[in-house]
């Protein structure tokens, strides 16, 4: 699903380089986690997937289902099926929630050659999907993440999630500052959408997130790189020792 | 003085290009204006007032030329239930409007008025008169001085539908000068709509004189003849417990200014001004707002917001007198542009002037680009550059747009906006 292949990436501005040749196979229908330490590069590696821009690519691939990422605006990129789940939603003045996911979800049908959604039909998918979440029909008439508690927005974003439907789901840091109850809340949406066609990168820094969202294979990256690959297990002996260990064992 | 010679030196050239009516109860009214026209000159560049726009274009004669605007969108307003007043180049068409004749208003036109005891007498050139204080306003002047046309509304009761003005572009070298009076009775309301390229160059004054517990409503849409020059003009008084409410939308056109001047004079009225403005290339636009409280415990509110790109320049001057004895007040200006390139300019002069102690006012000016951020997460989500910016600049206008009550017209007006946008992308 997702291929990355010695990916290497610097600030635009700047010489500093981020990632440091990063190598990741994620299967359909598979969770992977990634781990790491502050300023490892787990940030920065889904922003380069996703399309932001304030990053040069000096080597190295990324390809959803074989087509080239990098070559890709970040509209086409959600069009293909990529979807990066904020670690800070960004709040929108001004626009409805509910304009912007319409706007969204027609879009991306419109870039794929399929038939617009009509009003009816959003009005009722969305219903249904946001009370699952329990985002009441006040949080879909507010403006983007406008005046939303950090649980709300991290709500919304899986709301966004489910209503986009696509391949492959970056969760950057979407446990962070939540709750025990609202974190929950984000794992059972996200496990709804787990299915065999979707692949999932989950990117944490705790091992409480894994908890609810189990993984198939997890990934402690450090420096830029990809340092060591496990089972759900090697979540664990971070949570237990910390990244050190690791550290010293792979330096 | 040399330099009043020189700023009335093209006086006489207009003066002599505009025939006036033959009314003997405006003839006093009309001298006097040319006396005040007279005494303050014409503007110049070096005019304070006049710093960030150039009047030369409003000035010179002939007007300059401006091509007629072949428009394939149905026009603003169009279906709405409302009394149609049409004016062509600045003349009253009675073929094109409807029969004037409203249960709780009565519509007049000014050049046909003779009676020495119209109501009229009272007003017109009055407000423009106490407006000349403390700054000068001399196309304001000339306009009383010569307008021969425009309407003249005496609100009595509450009208079932707005009364349209729409104006009509047909002669590619029109100067039109139309000056419009609308007297509200204690108690009344009234929505004035106005929309349509109206002339090559066009001098607009518009006084209104708001009794205690009247409403005035005034949705203006100036349209996209993208040669216009205009100056326009509103003069307010507003008395006690009453509501006064103007939004203009403007789009394109060469050079625009809007002076708003608001008197309030009677305790507990609000009065809001807004304005949203989309600019492109050549685009000069200036929003020139004074807003004075004269009374207790009055609210007003001056929102504006300008999109300019591609050289386009939007201006902004407002201000808030609060006189002394003028508690409770509350007086909130904001003007804020969307620069969506690194060539177009946005020049703000915000000011307050307070001499009551007990007061809340406050004002704030921004100038910036699309947000980055915002940008991306609607992009990340699918929606394209363009589209994406469309969202972000609607949203920017809307605080702006919210300031029209009424439903179905912030439909319009958002369309209309949003239809500039696409347009734009193409």
């Amino acid at each position: 699903m997702l291929s990355i292949k010695n990916l290497s990436v610097k600030l635009a501005e700047e010489e500093k380089q981020i990632l440091k040749g990063v190598d990741l196979e994620i299967e359909a229908g598979k969770v992977h986690a990634i781990m790491g330490p502050n300023g490892s590069g787990k940030s920065t590696l889904s922003y380069v997937l996703s399309g932001k821009g304030g990053y040069e690519v000096t080597d190295g691939t990324a390809t959803l289902e074989g087509a080239d990422l990098l070559k890709m605006e970040p509209e086409q990129r959600a069009a293909a099926g990529l979807f990066l789940a904020f670690q800070y939603p960004v709040e929108i003045p001004g626009v409805g929630n509910m304009t912007f996911l319409r706007t969204a979800v027609n879009a991306q049908r419109k870039a794929r050659g399929e038939d617009e959604m009509s009003a009816a039909d959003f009005l009722k998918v969305v219903r249904a999907k946001a009370k699952e979440l329990k985002i009441d029909a006040e949080m879909l008439k507010r403006p983007v993440n406008m005046g939303f508690s950090g649980g709300e927005k991290k709500r919304n974003e899986i709301l966004q999630m489910a209503m986009l439907e696509p391949k492959m789901c970056i969760l950057d840091e979407t446990d962070s500052g939540l709750d025990v109850d609202a974190m929950k809340l984000v794992a059972q949406g996200v496990n709804a959408l787990r299915n065999a066609g979707r692949g999932f990168l989950v990117i944490t820094h705790y091992q409480r997130l894994l908890d609810h969202i189990k993984p198939d294979v997890v990934h402690i990256m450090a420096d830029g790189r990809i340092i060591k690959t496990g089972g759900p297990e090697l979540a664990l002996e971070v949570e237990n020792n910390g990244y050190a260990d690791i550290l010293s064992e792979v330096a | 003085m040399p330099e009043l010679a020189q700023k009335l030196s093209d006086l006489d050239a207009i003066l002599a290009a505009h025939e006036r009516p033959a009314q003997p109860w405006a003839a006093p009214t009309r001298a006097e204006a040319l006396e005040r026209l007279h005494a303050m000159g014409l503007p110049q560049r070096r005019d304070e007032y006049w710093k960030f726009t150039r009047p030369e274009t409003l000035i010179q004669m002939p007007a300059p030329a401006a091509a007629i605007f072949d428009n394939d969108e149905a026009p603003l307003f169009e279906g709405m239930e409302r009394l149609r007043i049409v004016f062509v180049d600045g003349v009253f068409d009675p073929e094109q409007s409807d029969d004037l004749t409203l249960e709780g208003v009565s519509i007049e036109r000014l050049a046909t008025v003779q009676s020495d005891l119209h109501w009229a007498k009272g007003l017109y050139g009055a407000l423009e008169a106490r407006g000349q204080m403390p700054v000068p306003r001399p196309f304001a002047a000339l306009n009383t001085a010569v307008a021969n046309d425009g309407v003249l509304l005496h609100v009595t009761g509450k009208p079932s539908k707005p009364i349209s003005l729409i104006y009509v572009h047909e002669s590619t070298t029109s100067d039109a000068i139309l000056h419009h009076c609308i007297k509200l009775d204690a108690g009344t309301e009234l929505t004035v709509l106005e929309n349509g390229a109206a002339a090559a160059r066009f001098n607009k004054v518009m006084e209104i004189d708001v009794a205690d517990g009247a409403s005035f409503h005034h949705i203006r849409a100036q349209g996209r003849d993208h040669e216009r020059q205009a100056v326009t003009h509103m003069f307010a008084r507003i008395g006690a417990e009453a509501m006064f409410k103007s939004f203009t939308m403007t789009v394109n056109g060469k050079l625009t200014r809007n002076e708003c001047v608001i008197e309030m004079t009677g305790d507990n009225s609000a009065a809001h001004v807004a304005g949203v403005c989309v600019g492109d290339g050549d685009f000069h636009h200036d929003d020139t707002v004074f807003v004075t409280h004269d009374a207790v415990n009055c609210e007003s509110r001056q929102v504006f917001k300008k999109v300019l790109r591609n050289g386009a320049t939007g201006v902004f001057q407002g201000k808030i007198l609060v006189k002394a004895g003028a508690q409770k007040t509350d007086g909130y200006q904001i003007s804020q542009s969307l620069l969506l390139d690194g060539d177009s300019q946005f020049l703000a002069k915000p000011e307050l002037e307070i001499y009551a102690d007990d007061v809340a006012c406050s004002h704030g000016s921004t100038s910036g680009a699309i947000d980055e951020d915002a940008l991306f997460y609607l992009r990340a989500r699918g929606i394209s550059e363009a589209e994406a910016t469309g969202l972000l600049t609607l949203a920017f206008l809307a605080e702006a747009v919210e300031e029209v009550e009424s439903q179905p017209l912030r439909d319009a007006l958002t369309t209309r906006l949003d239809a500039w946008l696409s347009r734009r992308q193409d």
